[in-house]
């Protein structure tokens, strides 16, 4: 697939209005031949529907694009791949029922014979690009069996394979480990020579690292633009947040890390996933009360089985699983949660609440049976409407009233409202899992620090994550988990990102 | 917008809902080479002109609205119960068989054990469909239609044999149906020269009973939770499984009862053909009533009146009464269509300002972080992406994991 280079990409004054708010205020940006230009900025800054219109997903209501040059108009996706223009969406463009040939095939207009697809051709030609960037997929898996990880492989390798000259990556690092994302950063590198990519994120040191210049958005404006390599990333992350941050680690904060025995003690678990695998193959850890224990790890190495047999919603085959001396292996999640688990689950829109329910609803949601919410089997509405009046005081639930449909809040909303409910059960261990994937800083920085004043009030914490800065600051001690089993055990201060990286990537090297 | 607003706005859709379907309604009309004007004359205005016209509606509205409450329940709760049909000929038998088997109970006794006797052999085929959902993971719009066959069989076959009634082989006549019911049986007619009968109050006191149970009781809090998002309801200590099979068994029951009070209030035996549609035309009255008491019952009302004014075009306007099915069925797509713009912030916003532009007023600001005040796309479901590109919506893919990877 060969066609004209794309030596220059221009936007003229993008302005795109959403009822009652103004997503992009005439934005100008151009971008030229083998440059990589990061888009940085807050959630709501407008970055993902300046991307969109970019796709023609969405038309803009004033400015215009300009190709080479020549102003163009893209109607939908498809007259966005037709002049090269690929993105890879921070939420999959995937099918889950179907294999990931499949998925690339449903793209790639070169293999619709009629009355069937050349799956052949798509496989051969996902081999060739994953084999030349050094992307590992397997094009036979189904979708819905890979990790959120492979998944972002799965993406990049079908917008390369769909011959895209023109990169537009929202967030792709937010799902992989450090060493996959410095390989993937050496990579757009090296692609670079070839096309031009726009990089939207929030982590500046990925900024730093990868992008010749950047541009940072904020309330739907461009506040800033400038060559990367003069500005440092507490610079950029002052200019995208308005005010400095600082995010709040483990050692600064005054609570000597607990001793004693372990709170929640896991003893050689094993526990089959969805493809019958064994996710988890002799699985141990203990965490003490007023203790993070951090579980690092790449996506798709058990954490998502370990955190649902941890809360009831899976049965192990053997092992035990201790929350102050009850056994919680094999039991259902109504029991797991009354003897006092917290829980964040992975997928916050589908699992850590109900969308349409509103905000009260969803504050009450695990515990509406008790006697706090109803008596007699009715429920009490007074208490209820009380609790989530405080809780959105106490947490900052930002919203027009607490009978708002919580699908509707933003991302960083709807986690502080799984917050409040888990921390107003008083929990005595919680189980978090990528509490802060695609939050902001700001959200970011409210979460880390509910987490260390939870583990001040000696709640037993399980952090599990892929931001090694995250698990860095705020960890008591880190567990990297590789293919089902705890490869080893290091405590938070000794780590450093390249011995875990190591570890996470399955190298025990004593 | 506020809430006051909202409301006139959705009611606005529902009637523009219906206009539409009854332009759909008008072409069938017109093709069939009926007056259209006289037979829309007829069908709306015609019931309602003496007493016993709007008795007969509510006549009809008394197993509508039962079988809708029901139809709201197991909706609310995640399951699509298309089986009502079948659940009211079961509930049918057991009301007719326990009352016809206990002729000398008093009154006070015999009638509510008749209507309990409805709602049990109504639960019983509604739960079998919840069961099989729950364990097997069988569709139950599937099993909900097979045992609306089932259920259809073996009526005929009970009505045709066993509970024939035996004056029927002496005749020699051979029409199948039972006996009469007891006297004390009877539902009570509460007006002389009309059919209206005390299932008007069953149905009444039920419709607030659902709307208690599902709004204002912990177990129809986590029947919502568990039809709104069963994963998230899974993952809050809600055994989902349980709420199925209870809101599937409860579905029967009610449509098991609008059976049992059909007979005691109006035929007084079982006889075949009483269902009527009802069990299906039950399910567009829930959905045209909002799956909520208060929308089903004037709901209920006003498909009364149209299966009634259906009936009374075939006399007066020569138009076969299964017209009526045709409008129903471009109601229900016509309902199903208004979703679309009902609870669309985005349309509603366009909307207000609309107005307040006639009105020379400014717009209301949004509050921050409310769903009018448009989130940012990448980090929630996005109410603006209603009607943008169907990519989009379809874009949480791996939210979407098969059902059966358990």
């Amino acid at each position: 697939m060969q066609f004209e280079p794309i030596r220059s990409l221009e936007l003229r004054g993008i302005t795109k209005r959403f009822p009652g708010i103004l997503a992009c205020d005439h934005i100008d940006l151009a971008v030229g031949e083998h440059s990589v230009r990061a888009l940085v900025g807050e959630n709501g800054a407008g970055k993902t529907t300046l991307m969109n219109i970019l796709m023609g997903l969405y038309q803009p209501d004033e400015g215009s694009i300009l190709l080479n040059g020549r102003e163009v108009r893209f109607r939908s996706p498809n007259d966005a791949f037709a002049h090269g223009i690929g993105m890879v969406h921070q939420h999959f463009m995937l099918v889950p029922n179907m294999t990931v040939t499949e998925n690339v095939a449903l793209g790639m207009k070169s293999t619709h014979r009629p009355f069937r697809l050349d799956l052949g051709a798509a496989r051969k030609r996902i081999r060739e690009v994953s084999e030349r960037h050094e992307l590992p997929v397997n094009p036979d898996a189904y979708v819905w069996q890979l990790s959120v990880g492979e998944q972002q492989r799965v993406e990049l390798v079908k917008t390369l394979c769909l011959g895209a000259r023109f990169l537009i990556l929202d967030e792709p690092t937010s799902a992989l480990t450090p060493q996959e994302t410095d390989e993937l950063i050496e990579l757009l590198k090296k692609m670079s020579r070839e096309l031009s990519v726009i990089f939207i994120s929030h982590k500046l040191h990925e900024v730093k690292a990868l992008s010749d210049t950047v541009s940072i958005l904020r309330r739907g404006r461009i506040v800033f633009e400038g060559r990367t390599e003069d500005h440092s990333p507490a610079d950029l992350a002052a200019l995208m947040t308005g005010h400095e941050v600082a995010l709040p680690c483990v050692e600064c904060s005054d609570a000597a890390p607990a001793e004693g025995r372990g709170l929640l003690s896991v003893r050689d678990l094993r526990v089959r996933g969805d493809r019958g695998n064994l996710a988890l193959d002799g699985l141990s850890f203990d965490v003490a009360a007023g203790e993070i224990l951090g579980l690092a790890g790449v996506s798709g190495n058990g954490q998502r089985e370990l955190a649902e047999t941890l809360n009831g919603l899976r049965k192990p085959e053997s092992g035990s699983v201790l929350l102050d001396g009850a056994e919680l292996g094999g039991r259902g999640a109504d029991a797991v949660i009354a003897s006092g688990m917290g829980y964040i689950p992975e997928d916050r829109n589908t699992e850590g609440i109900v969308p349409s329910f509103s905000i009260r609803e969803n504050l009450v949601l695990k515990d509406v049976g008790t006697v706090d919410w109803s008596r007699g089997g009715f429920l009490r509405l007074g208490p209820i409407a009380r609790n989530a009046a405080d809780l959105r005081e106490r947490f900052d639930i930002r919203c027009p009233s607490v009978d708002t449909a919580a699908g509707s809040l933003s991302g960083g909303n709807i986690q502080k409202v799984i917050l409040a409910r888990e921390l107003a059960r008083k929990p005595k261990a919680l189980v978090a899992v990528y509490p802060t994937r695609g939050l902001d800083m700001g959200a970011e920085e409210f979460i880390h620090k509910q987490l260390l004043a939870l583990r001040a009030a000696g709640v037993g914490i399980l952090l599990v994550s892929e931001e090694l800065d995250e698990i860095m600051n705020l960890s008591d001690r880190i567990a990297v988990i590789y293919k089902g089993r705890i490869l080893k055990v290091v405590p938070g201060r000794d780590a450093t990102k390249r011995s875990l990286g190591l570890l996470m990537a399955g190298v025990l090297d004593e | 917008m506020n809430k006051t607003m909202k409301a006139v706005y959705n009611a606005a859709v529902v009637l523009a809902a219906t206009l539409a379907a009854m332009g759909i309604g008008a072409l069938v009309f017109a093709a069939v080479g009926a007056d259209v004007v006289k037979a829309y004359g007829v069908i709306l205005t015609e019931p309602l002109k003496d007493l016993i016209g709007i008795t007969e509606i509510a006549v009809r509205a008394v197993p509508l609205t039962l079988i809708a409450l029901g139809i709201a329940i197991a909706f609310r709760s995640g399951t699509l119960n298309i089986g009502a049909e079948g659940q009211m000929l079961m509930g049918i038998l057991a009301s007719s068989a326990a009352a016809i088997a206990l002729p000398d109970l008093p009154k006070p006794l015999l009638i509510p054990l008749a209507v309990l006797a409805g709602a049990a052999g109504g639960a019983v085929w509604g739960a079998a469909a919840g069961i099989l959902k729950a364990r097997l993971g069988v569709n139950e719009i599937l099993s909900t239609v097979m045992l609306n066959y089932i259920a259809a069989q073996f009526y005929t076959f009970l009505l045709r044999g066993p509970m024939m009634d035996p004056e029927e082989l002496v005749t020699g006549s051979g029409t199948p149906q039972s006996v009469r019911i007891p006297r004390a049986a009877w539902l009570d007619r509460l007006l002389p020269g009309t059919r209206l009968h005390a299932g008007v109050y069953i149905a009444l006191v039920l419709a607030v009973v659902v709307f208690i149970l599902l709004w204002r009781t912990s177990a129809g809090f986590r029947m919502r939770a568990a039809g709104a998002e069963a994963k998230a309801a899974r993952y809050a200590g809600i055994r989902v499984e349980r709420y199925v099979v209870a809101a599937m068994l409860l579905s029967g029951a009610f449509a098991g009862i609008a059976g049992a009070v059909e007979i005691l209030g109006v035929h007084r035996r079982a006889i075949e053909g009483v269902s009527g549609g009802y069990g299906f035309t039950g399910i567009v009255v829930s959905l045209f009533g909002g799956l909520h008491p208060a929308g089903i019952l004037p709901a209920s009302l006003f498909f009364g009146l149209l299966l009634l004014g259906a009936d009374m075009t075939q006399r007066l306007a020569d138009v076969p009464a299964n017209m009526v099915l045709v409008l129903q069925g471009a109601i229900i797509l016509a309902i199903v269509s208004a979703r679309q713009f009902m609870n669309n912030p985005y349309v509603q916003d366009r909307l207000a300002r609309r107005l307040a532009r006639i009105r020379g007023r400014p717009a209301p600001n949004p509050i921050p972080g409310s769903p009018e005040a448009c989130p940012d796309p990448s980090d929630s479901p996005d109410p603006c992406l209603a009607d943008e590109p169907a990519a989009l919506a379809g874009g949480g893919s791996r939210d979407v994991r098969p059902e059966d990877q358990r």
